[in-house]
């Protein structure tokens, strides 16, 4: 069974990927980890991880910045200026407006990166102007330690870890 | 993407500034999808209601609908989602002035744009169902599913903004569920149960919705003793793109393009099995703490006029002790008022509301206004939304629901 991140897409183009499996190590530090899918403007900051799904609607209480949702893996914790590393965008087309809403407020995530993306998150970043990654080779929110500064450029279409937390400390 | 000579005159501001903006959005998005161009569509269905779209949005649409060169009129049937407020109600639910202020002016953008105010998420049910293979932009999930999977129809989910384009170009590009390759199934289920009530419906496909687990997994369905009526696929469809974002199912032997299992290659898939356990299991899990209901709500979807006269039989005879609200569509109102329906719920204390829908009317706000925290339904999707918004939704069947806007408990 296969589930396509990139359907109608051209292959990614060839660069470096850490290989399979690879854990949330200190040793991520400086790991880039390929998807097949970007937009927006290149951007370097925290990551708030989760294999969760994503939904503007049903996650997030908007106004004061912070994920609602009880059963949420990421319930209470501000996405304020984060990078948001996650499983999948869920829910319904409300985000594609909803995004624009929080930009015009800045009360955004710097970033989302998804294992895989819905059209709404992505017509939602084009329009609010977000940076968006997806279409990962391998599980991001595994490869990806929690708290870790990250680099996400969307041209190249990369996600670099630029220091882990235990690296930091 | 591959762009024809009207495609190009629209991009290059030929056509006018607004089909230009609409164009350089729909490029955006088919870049990031890898689509190599861009497919003429039928129809156009936009979600937009006023918590969604902010000051922020409204002030995007009444820009657009500002521009007058000429350019700024749809160029399909393009028609709305349920709004945020029905105007005639708006005080039983003690939604601020300020609310309806931005909904008025949502609608006079949408107006001037040639945008048609259906207020509907059951236009497959009240305006124009598409038909097999026919190419359509859609909003509302539940919308695109039931017309992907029981329709045969080709959408991807289009939000507001470019469900709004497709309207004001003509087209959508070409990736997703408007490509062959990707109308294949990816899961198989044998489901060994067949619901009967619109909640197990709803519980079924939020169970499928979990296996599948994203946007572009393709259940394929065996196993169902007898063809779903329309609204119970309309509970059972909205329920799993709720609660896996999925966009097509097939039904074997019953949806338009799985006659067979192999139709979609389903047979190499490896099978897995729901039963009644799974569906119970999801329901009790929306089951509530005490049993205590606050409010009883039908909505997500918008009732048919079947589901309205289901809900007047149950209430006659009743008065009710706590507020229950129907939610319905502009076009089947009339209808249920006509036979009798809206008048047989409101003399037991219920209260039908049209052009709405209750998750997008300023939920959170209005639970404060109005006292409600816990909240009876027997829509699986509500449910599944209510939760981020600090309900403690309950799902149960119609004839429970009723009985517990009588008594004030869910038993």
């Amino acid at each position: 069974m296969t589930k396509p991140s990139n359907p109608g897409a051209s292959e990614a183009p060839i660069g470096f990927r850490p290989k399979p499996g690879s854990s949330s190590s200190a040793s991520a530090t400086g790991k880039v980890f390929l998807a097949k899918h970007g937009m927006g403007a290149k951007v370097s900051g925290s990551a708030l991880v989760a294999k969760d799904g994503f939904s503007a609607r049903y996650d997030l209480d908007r106004i004061s910045g912070v994920f609602s949702r009880p059963a949420h893996k990421l319930v209470g914790q501000s996405y304020l200026g984060k990078v948001l590393v996650l499983d999948t965008a869920k829910g319904g087309v409300a985000s594609a407006w909803m995004l624009h809403e929080m930009q015009s407020r800045g009360k955004v995530p710097l970033a989302i990166v998804f294992n895989t993306v819905n059209p709404i998150l992505a017509q939602g970043a084009a329009l609010g102007d977000i940076t968006l990654l997806a279409g990962f080779d391998e599980d991001i929110t595994a490869a990806v330690p929690a708290g870790a500064m990250v680099e996400i450029d969307p041209v190249a279409r990369t996600l670099r870890i630029l220091q882990t937390l235990t690296d930091r400390e | 993407m591959n762009l024809n000579q009207e495609e190009q005159a629209m991009l290059a501001g030929e056509l006018g500034m607004v089909p230009k903006l609409a164009m350089e959005h729909q490029i955006k998005v088919g870049e990031f999808f890898g689509a190599k161009d861009l497919v003429p569509v039928s129809q156009a269905h936009v979600m937009a209601d006023t918590e969604s779209l902010g000051e922020a949005g409204v002030r995007w649409l009444e820009a657009l609908a500002a521009t007058n060169d000429g350019s700024r009129r749809v160029r399909i049937p393009t028609i709305t989602d349920p709004r945020g407020t029905d105007f005639g109600k708006a005080k039983e639910l003690k939604q601020a002035d300020w609310m309806l202020d931005l909904e008025s002016r949502t609608i006079a953008a949408f107006v001037k744009l040639g945008v048609a105010m259906t207020d509907t998420c059951i236009n497959y049910q009240t305006v124009l169902a598409a038909t097999r293979g026919e190419h359509v932009a859609f909003g509302d999930t539940g919308v695109v599913i039931y017309t992907n999977s029981v329709c045969g129809a080709r959408s991807n989910f289009e939000g507001g903004p470019s469900a709004l384009s497709a309207g004001l170009t003509g087209r959508t590009p070409r990736y997703g569920f408007h490509l062959d390759e990707c109308r294949r199934a990816t899961v198989r289920v044998t489901v060994e149960w067949t619901p009967d009530t619109l909640n197990d419906w709803g519980a079924l496909g939020g169970v499928i919705g979990r296996i599948g687990g994203d946007y572009w997994a393709v259940p394929v369905i065996e196993g169902l003793e007898r063809s779903p009526t329309s609204d119970e696929l309309k509970h059972f469809g909205a329920a799993m793109a709720s609660f896996g974002s999925t966009a097509l199912f097939h039904l074997v032997g019953i949806t338009p393009e799985a006659s067979r299992l192999s139709d979609v290659g389903g047979e190499g898939l490896t099978q897995r099995r729901v039963g009644q356990a799974e569906v119970k299991a999801l329901q009790e899990s929306y089951g509530g703490d005490d049993g205590e209901v606050d409010v009883v709500v039908f909505s997500a979807p918008q009732l048919s006029l079947y589901e309205l006269r289901s809900l007047a039989e149950l209430c006659d005879g009743r008065q009710f002790k706590i507020p229950l609200l129907a939610v319905t569509s502009p076009q089947v109102k009339p209808d249920a008022d006509r036979f009798g329906y809206t008048s047989r719920i409101e003399a037991a204390g219920g209260s039908v509301y049209s052009g709405m829908c209750f998750y997008q009317s300023y939920a959170r706000e209005i639970a404060e206004a109005n006292g409600w925290k816990r909240l009876a339904t027997n829509s699986a999707k509500m449910v599944n939304i209510l939760g981020g918004y600090g309900y403690v939704p309950m799902l149960a069947s119609m004839e429970r629901c009723v009985e517990a806007a009588q008594t004030g408990r869910l038993k």
